[in-house]
């Protein structure tokens, strides 16, 4: 499986995109084949504040509900409302389906994340 | 016939039970030696060495002693005997006397509805899913609403989820309810509500029997989560819904419809300006059974499917592309999201909303309008009747089938005179609105004959 | 496709059915009222712009159609009356059906609940009855009728610990809950205000004593146990985990979905428990109805009896029965009028078709069942837990998720055997539970053809996966989507 290079991750399975003071925040592919369908994605509000850690919202399948957890601080500038009506998005290409914006409030929070390599093992050794 | 106390029928010492015979049972002794055999143990009470000694019982329980099927008739045709059968009856107040169709029965006795589980293995569950299904959609054709759900356990305890779930929907954390709402409603939402941090403020009523919108509009907040009202109410008075609605909808609230007399959705206008309404399907073909099983039932707007509790039925197709239906949004429930789930409501009513929707369907659109006419009209007959030698309070605005008499004497006292004439009367209402006096809630319904009406009045103005 | 194995079940001829609203027509009448017997009241001048116009899509068919159309859609459904649920700890027993003759008596099925205590003295007696049986069977002091279901009387019951905990001084702040629990437990302890704090178990699937003496505190309020388990596993150091809490000032409430396995036997009261629910649509016969209703009274040792939601049924000195409403320190009301009476009938009548005996055999029959299978599948299905089972047995999909196959798959290909699926994928402390839970009505031919089907759907899984990966294969629909269903709904027909 390909990683983007370019993203950090998390344990919890999202990924992030920094871009100097700006993020984008998706779920990486193994989340959204452990998930299965999914039937609907639950997002904070433009403007939110977001703690590193914390959960920003919910992906629900059929029969489970997951949180997303924040990679990093920030106030949400742009949230993915297409997720609404096809949240399957997210299982064609999770990578492409990102789902909000962020300003990050801590930008330097971010180094502590995985990096593509290190993710892919820990993927493997969760097997 | 028999007259069972249980003090007669115990038998405390372990009674020798090696090869008890019991009918429901299906293995003989035979058998059960055969799988003592097989599983390599002794006696079945080795499969009991996991429950300390201590604890193990060493005596029969203190029931009743097995009983042939005949005695258990016997004994529950003598407490059917000890209730008053046979007698004509005004009781309403939130559970209403109406027929029954046989058919209900004939169909919700089959095996295959009321010994069947909850549908969670649809491919073997389509019966249950698709009666809830039509019930569904009944129950939005009649309410006004644009989704409804499989049941909650009834009126109360809906009116309760209806509430909690304005909450949720709205983020606000108070809610303004009417002192014209179901007593025991209001009980039931204290109940819940007190360990969820949210305050509730009740307003009052005017001379004409619907809610004082003046004090309504004093009451509610920016923090108001939903106002609830119930139509008609308990007075039996038809409340102004869009006008309540407007006020409400303006302060940011949500209105929330509570109806104890579904049968009224025969005559009176649905209430389509409140955002949820919680009705409780009684009326419609279930048993009064002294107070239960009944069946509570939510219905809302698309936009807040999300949020309402309890089991939703969904249509659906599968792998050959032909319809069927399916448990759906389960996510919202308690045995996915468990503690942050909409509410804990697990078992339903699954059997009572069937017998609703078999009776929904036998009046069907004529014949509820037809049913509702007649409940109309025998309670202004009755009323009218009844202004002879009381006062009718509450005029001025519309009733269904219950209005609120004012006597001289001690409703207590009469109720007493009109049992003795064999007529259950109508439900004194002076514990819950002292204001009132002597104040008596009278139901008619289809079954009250003018023959009854007429004695009944006869008896109370003595 | 290879169905010679099974024995069962074969296809069988099941009709098509549309929506009754497919069948409406207008003109169609399925109903006859007696002539009005007073005048006619003109809904317009009596009802004003309150007056409504028209019932929409409401459906207008005979009652011929009506017969024909719910008799067909019934013949769509598993019931206990066909065979067999292996449903853990859902308790899918024998309905009995002189229970169904009782609750029609008109006496009882006509009883308004508001008609004066002295015309329903026959109604009283039938719950102070049961009440009092359902008291010794439990070991209890004091018990509510009222509660509707299970998850009803669970949040009673906390009410009950909150009020009483409060009167002591402080109500507390936490409950613990076992990762074993049923859903409803948490989802409760949330609507009582409580936060929920996980209990590990230990290896073999009990509470983890070492845990709960670490985790238990003067914020806790207590814990809330299944017993035995959900894997059927009975607590044997139940006395211990009622000692911490009880010395910490703690309550032992006890959900009593598994009573299956304790009737007659031992005694709730007696080990340890505080407070309990029970629920009557399991232990107590009162039938599922595709759903409910249920029943859950909540039974009480004294200190919490104060508590109790009003009313509570008394016997006065002169024998009658009365409802009594002086409870200055009840925790209110949960519901309107008395609780399901309908099921207080059928539960009694259950008792009494079965007296101390009865019950007794019952809870040893039911026991057994579930060894039997336990001893015959063991080998076939990977067994998590090795401890003794009681009326219910927890396997894995472990052996058969080499092959890609899931519990749920297993389930799927379990209804062309004939069979109604065991719980799936609960409880969640084992990956890919298979819950099996017999009860005793099931006869040694019907448990021998469980058997049977299990084993030959173990063979399929290595022979021929992909047989049971797409099943069922004889259902009169196959598996349904339940994507398309949860993405876009659709709760209702529309014309």
């Amino acid at each position: 499986m390909a990683y983007p290079k370019d993203f950090k991750y998390t344990k919890e399975h999202e990924w992030i995109q920094v871009t100097g003071n700006t993020a984008t925040v998706g779920i990486t592919s193994h989340a959204q084949e452990s998930l299965g369908d999914i039937v609907f994605i639950e997002l904070p509000k433009v403007g939110a504040q977001l703690a590193a850690g914390k959960s920003f919202g919910t992906v629900e399948s059929v029969k489970a509900v997951s949180e997303l957890y924040a990679p990093a601080s920030g106030k949400v500038t742009a949230v993915n409302d297409t997720l609404n009506q096809t949240p399957e998005n997210v299982n064609k290409d999770a990578h492409a389906a990102w789902m909000i914006k962020l300003e990050l409030s801590n930008p330097g929070e971010t180094s502590g994340l995985l990096s593509a390599d290190d993710y892919e093992k820990y993927v493997a050794e969760e097997k | 016939m028999l007259n069972f106390q249980i003090t007669q029928l115990l038998n405390y010492p372990i009674t020798q039970l090696q090869n008890s015979i019991m009918r429901y049972l299906p293995k003989s002794p035979a058998d059960r030696e055969k799988m003592l055999g097989n599983i390599g143990i002794k006696s079945v009470d080795d499969l009991f060495s996991p429950i300390p000694a201590q604890y193990r019982l060493t005596r029969d329980l203190k029931v009743p002693r097995q009983m042939g099927e005949s005695e258990i008739i016997d004994y529950f045709r003598a407490r059917a005997a000890e209730n008053a059968e046979g007698y004509s009856f005004f009781l309403g107040a939130g559970a209403y006397r109406h027929y029954r169709p046989v058919v209900i029965d004939a169909l919700i006795s089959r095996g295959e509805f009321f010994t069947a589980y909850t549908p969670y293995q649809p491919e073997i569950a389509q019966g249950t899913l698709q009666a809830i299904f039509e019930f569904q959609t009944m129950v939005c054709e009649l309410t006004g609403m644009e989704v409804a759900n499989a049941s909650m356990y009834d009126g109360s305890t809906g009116a309760a989820e209806a509430l909690l779930m304005a909450v949720r929907v709205t983020g606000r954390k108070s809610a303004v309810v009417a002192k014209t709402v179901h007593p025991e409603y209001r009980e039931v939402i204290n109940t819940y509500v007190q360990h969820q941090g949210l305050p509730v403020s009740y307003f009052g009523y005017l001379e004409n029997g619907r809610v004082d919108m003046a004090d309504l509009e004093k009451k509610i907040t920016d923090d108001t989560a939903c106002v609830l009202i119930q139509s008609p109410n308990f007075f039996g008075t038809i409340e102004d819904v869009a006008a309540i609605a407007d006020l409400v909808h303006k302060k940011g609230a949500l209105l929330v419809v509570s109806i104890a007399e579904a049968l009224s959705l025969g005559a009176v206008k649905p209430p389509v300006e409140a955002d949820i309404v919680s009705m409780e399907s009684q009326s419609f073909g279930v048993p009064l059974g002294y107070g239960g099983p009944y069946a509570g039932v939510l219905a809302t707007k698309e936009k807040f499917v999300r949020q309402i509790p309890g089991r939703l039925v969904g249509q659906t197709t599968d792998q050959n592309g032909k319809r069927g239906f399916v448990l759906t949004l389960s996510t919202r429930e308690q045995h996915i999201r468990r503690e942050k789930a909409t509410s804990n409501i697990c078992t339903n009513q699954a059997l009572i909303a069937t017998m609703a929707t078999i009776y929904m369907t036998i009046y069907g659109r004529e014949g509820l309008k037809e049913l509702a006419l007649q409940n109309l009209s025998k309670a202004t007959y009755a009323a009218g009747e009844f202004a002879k030698k009381g006062k009718i309070l509450f005029a001025g605005a519309p009733r269904f089938n219950e209005f609120v008499v004012q006597t001289k004497d001690d409703p207590k006292q009469i109720n007493d005179r009109l049992l003795e004439k064999k007529i259950i009367g109508g439900f004194p209402i002076g514990r819950y609105y002292p204001e009132l006096g002597n104040a008596t809630l009278w139901c008619c319904t289809e079954l009250n004959t003018k023959e009854q009406i007429d004695a009944c009045v006869q008896a109370v103005g003595q | 496709m290879s169905n010679q194995d099974i024995k069962k079940a074969t296809r069988h001829i099941s009709q098509n059915e549309s929506l009754i609203f497919e069948h409406s027509s207008p003109g169609k009448k399925g109903y006859r009222l007696p002539p009005l017997d007073v005048p006619a009241v003109d809904p317009q001048k009596a009802l004003g712009t309150a007056a409504r116009a028209d019932l929409g899509n409401m459906p207008e068919v005979s009652e011929m159609e009506i017969i024909r159309h719910f008799t067909r859609i019934s013949t769509w459904n598993y019931a206990i009356d066909l065979g067999m649920y292996p449903l853990g700890s859902c308790t899918m027993k024998y309905n009995a059906r002189v229970n169904e003759v009782v609750v029609r008596l008109g006496g009882l099925a006509e009883a308004h609940p508001y008609q004066p205590e002295k015309t329903a003295q026959g109604a009283l007696r039938v719950m102070k009855t049961l009440a009092d049986c359902l008291l010794d069977i439990t070991g209890m002091d004091a018990i509510t009728l009222q509660p509707a279901a299970g998850a009803h009387g669970e949040m009673t019951g906390i009410l009950l610990m909150h009020a009483c905990l409060k009167s002591r001084g402080n109500p507390r702040k936490k409950i613990l809950i076992p990762d074993s629990a049923h859903g409803t437990n948490p989802a409760t302890a949330a609507i009582c205000g409580y936060a929920v704090e996980n209990l590990k178990s230990n290896e073999q699937g009990m509470v983890d004593i070492a845990s709960l003496e670490a985790q238990m505190n003067e914020d806790v309020a207590g814990l809330m146990l299944t017993n035995p388990n959900t894997l059927g596993i009975f607590e044997q150091e139940i006395h211990k985990i009622a000692d911490i809490l009880h010395k910490k000032g703690g309550l032992l409430y006890m959900d009593g979905a598994n009573m299956n396995a304790l009737v007659g036997k031992t005694r709730p009261g007696d080990f340890g428990v505080d407070v309990m629910h029970l629920n009557l649509h399991k232990t107590f016969s009162t039938p599922h109805g595709g759903g409910g209703p249920g029943s859950g009274p909540v039974a009480c040792k004294k200190i919490l009896e104060p508590f109790l939601p009003k009313p509570v049924v008394v016997e006065k000195a002169d024998g009658t029965l009365a409802l009594d409403y002086e409870r200055p320190q009840s925790v209110g009301r949960v519901r309107m009028f008395y609780g399901n009476f309908g099921m207080h009938v059928r539960a009694l009548s259950y008792i009494m078709a079965n007296g101390p005996d009865g019950l007794r055999q019952t809870t040893e029959d039911a026991v057994l069942n579930a060894n039997y299978i336990r001893k015959n599948l063991q080998g076939h299905y990977d067994l998590p837990f090795n401890t003794p089972s009681m009326h219910e047995v927890v396997f894995s999909d472990h052996t058969q998720t080499e092959k890609g196959i899931k519990t749920g798959d297993i389930a799927k290909r379990l209804i062309d055997y004939g069979f109604h699926p065991y719980t799936v994928s609960f409880p969640l402390v084992v990956h890919g539970a298979l819950m099996i839970e017999p009860t005793e009505s099931e006869s040694l031919e019907e448990l021998d053809l469980f058997i049977d089907a299990m084993k030959s759907i173990a063979r399929e899984c290595q022979d021929d996966p992909e047989l049971v990966k797409a099943a069922p294969h004889n259902t009169r629909v196959s598996r349904l989507d339940e994507t398309a269903a949860a993405r876009k709904p659709v709760l209702r027909w529309k014309p």
